[in-house]
């Protein structure tokens, strides 16, 4: 593999005028894209966009019903995902695919161990396995830890470094940083960026639009499987790529109308779970959002879930309205408060139930009609926007940003006045993230619902946190910092408090 | 993607079917074969008589298969419920209180199961593995290892649950303990459609982490459904005993896995959160349909087992096949 410029005339790899149906849905319309070597090219758009089926064209997974592709200039027709790998073509995916009790170096040559006559080479594995560490830098990771002990930043690595081994000509990146910390999305970076200069060209999927501005070279823009901008990345602000993807100018994506503080309804003292959080208090009143940053690990998730009676709570009080107590999930939906889990998958959703049964749960009469919970929900998917067949599919089979408007309009159904947010926009498309936004803002000024809503949300994303939020208090290794308003903040006084406790 | 809502709303009651449709076709292909009795109501009768015991337990096992579990020990505790019964009346007691007492057993021992499961945090195949052999022995140790013999006079209406009508009895068309099944089906079936309890079972089964989240008491939920599964094994011991009208602490040695058979057959998923009433009844009468219809038509015993045994392999595939679809 020799390394080229990125200005090199003929692309590493060119997609023309791909095509793909679905039945009566056209998934992709004619998409032209190119990627140079040397290049990182992020592709970005909605969900239902078309990316992903773009990239299944390009891995060998579907067939495309009309287009051609190029790979150095020569015709590339994958008819299958072997075919697509032998050619070069290594895909990343979110959920990596690693055999979690095999070794690091089992897993990088997985599938193509040398040996001779049956016999596995284990010097040759040894060889080859850290040939490809080298070639990221990343000769520390041991190659005979079994890969599940590894953190998951770590395995993605172990992961590209197995694509590096096959002799991978494109890498194509899908969500990567979706399930990192921030530490290991740097790690990323740094490693996407020496592959970039050993002349990979590389495909870099995401939704986070300040990544893309961050990693890039060049960006296109799915819409309804159409490519509707291409550029350099450098030329193009956020906001205009996310109009791009949306199709429409965004006024402004975190809304704030005029709110007024009412009556402590949450008020926490001292509270310590088993290992996290260590000591944590705040009081939150009606009508107000309260943000809590910190990294990943602070005890940020486990707060709200000793909150809300999900996790043991060691010392310390909790009062909501005029009860303080022991709490368990039941007594706390019944006195208003509300929970929107983190892990949507694993907790947030029954992913097999209906979304009726999905969005009333909290909430069951004791003699349920199915109709009744059908329109109850029917209300909810008006408001909410939310695309799906009915109240009776199930939410398996809604994308992420749906998913998760099902999970919000379980609390706002139940009429929980006091919400607790982890993570609420996490892994979903801007347009719902909008939405959420507004959400967020029409409970805290009482548009929706008889009374203004007090919001407790936890956050990663910092330009979220301080575009929704009336306060902010930082959580640094288990402790919460005292909440100040909004405007005292900013995303570098926020870092340096998240991560100022790690150095006392 | 998601197709049309009157296209979705079709696959969705032709999946429902499914398990019916197979019935019919078994049903059909044996009609074929020895049309002389499968074109008979009274082979109708006979087939709903022999599957009254397993669709009774399956009922239950219904419950705790959608919650996500398994109970091993339904073949145990019919077995205590007529050595119960039997026992009852050796000592005197009239049919309505030794019928409620073999029940009572079998709920008795269902909380139990459901007792260690949630208290003790042990996985239910485990748990109830043990208790299959724990009840087993209980049930031998009560008839001290043997059948327990009961004087007819005091049977009374006891032996007729599932005895052949006669000819005065016509009317009912068919005997008495099926239409305690059906009646008690119908009864679980409006329970998981219609109530909160039954909504809280699919919850708890699909997830249980969602469920704990939405305030749902799984712990009793669970126990709940153990109870329910030991209370149908119970009343499947009573028509046991009824077919028998001896305690055996031996029978429905491993009937447990039928009745498992007839859940997965009728769709109910071993992941949990599936799983269907209707289904369960066809999925027992299918097997019975097999049996009997092999049989009559002079199919040897081994190839019937064969049979059997390809169509649960075939259930699971094919539900395996539906959830693929709805992913895509």
């Amino acid at each position: 593999m020799n390394a080229v410029g990125a200005e090199d005339t003929v692309p590493r790899l060119a997609m023309r005028g791909i095509r793909k149906r679905f039945g009566a849905t056209v998934a992709l319309e004619g998409v032209d894209f190119a990627v140079a070597s040397g290049e990182v090219h992020a592709l970005v758009g909605e969900n239902g966009a078309g990316k992903s089926t773009l990239v299944k064209v390009l891995s060998g997974a579907i067939l495309p019903d009309a287009g051609r592709m190029l790979i150095d200039g020569a015709a590339f027709a994958p008819r299958r995902p072997l075919e697509a790998r032998r050619a070069g073509v290594a895909m990343i995916y979110q959920e990596l695919s690693l055999a979690p009790h095999l070794t690091v170096e089992e897993n990088i040559t997985l599938g193509m161990e040398p040996s001779r006559w049956g016999l596995v080479q284990r010097g040759e594995v040894r060889r080859r396995a850290l040939d490809a560490l080298r070639q990221l830098e990343h000769p520390e990771i041991p190659l005979d830890l079994p890969v599940r002990r590894l953190s998951v930043g770590l395995q993605q690595l172990v992961e590209i470094a197995r694509a590096l081994a096959v002799g991978c000509r494109i890498l194509v990146l899908d969500e990567p940083t979706s399930s990192l910390s921030r530490q290991d999305i740097e790690r990323l970076f740094a490693v996407i960026a020496r592959l970039k200069s050993q002349g990979h060209a590389i495909v870099y999927i995401s939704h986070f639009i300040e990544e893309v501005k961050r990693i890039s070279d060049r960006y296109t823009v799915l819409r309804d499987g159409r490519c509707v901008a291409t550029g350099a990345t450098a030329e193009a602000g956020v906001s205009d790529i996310v109009g791009h993807m949306i199709g429409r100018r965004v006024e402004q994506l975190y809304p704030r109308s005029e709110r007024k503080a009412g009556e402590v309804v949450l008020e926490i003292r001292e509270l310590a779970g088993t290992a996290r959080p260590q000591c944590a208090s705040l009081s939150l009143r009606r009508g107000e959002v309260l943000g809590i940053a910190g990294l990943v690990g602070a005890g940020r998730t486990e707060l709200l879930r000793a909150v809300f009676g999900l996790d043991p709570v060691r010392r310390g009080s909790v009062r909501v309205k005029a009860i303080t107590g022991v709490a368990s999930p039941t007594r706390r939906w019944d006195q208003g408060v509300g929970m929107l889990s983190e892990d949507r998958k694993a907790e947030g959703l029954a992913l097999g139930l209906s979304l009726a049964d999905n969005a009333t749960l909290s909430r069951l009469p004791l003699l349920v009609l199915p109709s009744r919970q059908y329109h109850n929900t029917q209300r909810w998917i008006e408001r909410l926007g939310i695309r799906c067949a009915g109240p009776s599919q199930r939410v398996r089979d809604l994308s992420g940003g749906n998913q998760q408007k099902i999970a919000l309009a379980r609390l706002l159904h139940h009429g929980a006045d006091v919400l607790l947010l982890d993570e609420p926009t996490r892994g979903i498309d801007v347009a719902s993230k909008a939405l959420i936004y507004q959400l967020i803002d029409d409970l805290a000024a009482g548009r929706l619902g008889d009374r203004p809503c007090a919001v407790l949300i936890v956050s990663s994303y910092l330009p979220e946190l301080l575009g929704v939020s009336d306060r902010i208090a930082v959580m640094a290794r288990g402790r919460l910092g005292e909440a100040k308003p909004v405007s005292d903040w900013d995303e570098h006084s926020l870092m340096l408090a998240a991560t100022g406790g790690q150095a006392a | 993607m998601s197709g049309g809502a009157p296209a979705s709303e079709l696959l969705r009651w032709l999946n429902r079917l499914a398990p019916l449709l197979g019935l019919l076709l078994v049903y059909a292909i044996f009609a074929f074969v020895v049309p002389e009795s499968f074109l008979s109501l009274r082979n109708v009768e006979t087939i709903l008589r022999q599957s009254a015991i397993v669709g009774t337990a399956a009922l239950g096992m219904t419950l705790v298969i959608i919650a996500g579990g398994i109970d091993l020990s339904a073949g145990s505790m019919i077995a205590l419920s007529t050595v119960v019964i039997a026992a009852m009346l050796e000592r005197g007691a009239g049919p309505l209180t030794a019928a409620a007492a073999g029940v009572t057993a079998g709920a008795l021992c269902g909380l139990f199961n459901g007792a260690l499961i949630t208290g003790l945090r042990v996985v239910p195949f485990i748990v109830t593995l043990g208790t299959l052999l724990i009840v087993r022995g209980a049930a031998k140790g009560l008839g001290r290892e043997q059948k327990i013999d009961v004087p007819p006079e005091s049977l009374a209406w006891l032996d007729d649950l599932l005895a052949s009508l006669g000819g005065g009895q016509r009317w009912m068309l068919v005997p008495s303990g099926v239409w305690l099944m059906l009646a008690l089906a119908l009864l679980v079936a409006g329970l998981l459609r219609y109530t909160r309890l039954g909504r809280h079972v699919f919850a708890v089964g699909s997830n249980e982490q969602t469920a704990r989240l939405c305030g749902v008491p799984v712990p009793r939920v669970k126990i709940t459904v153990y109870v329910a599964s030991g209370l149908f094994a119970g009343i499947a011991g009573l028509l046991q005993f009824s077919r028998l009208t001896v305690g055996d602490p031996t029978v429905a040695q491993g009937l447990e896995l039928p009745v498992i058979a007839a859940v997965v057959i009728g769709g109910g998923s071993l992941a949990g959160g599936e799983g269907s009433i209707l289904g369960t009844l066809v999925g027992a009468l299918i097997m019975e349909v097999i049996r009997s219809g092999c049989s009559q038509s002079g199919v040897p015993n081994w190839v019937q087992e064969i049979i059997t045994g390809a169509i649960i392999v075939l259930a699971g595939a094919l539900d395996r096949l539906r959830h693929r679809r709805a992913a895509e």
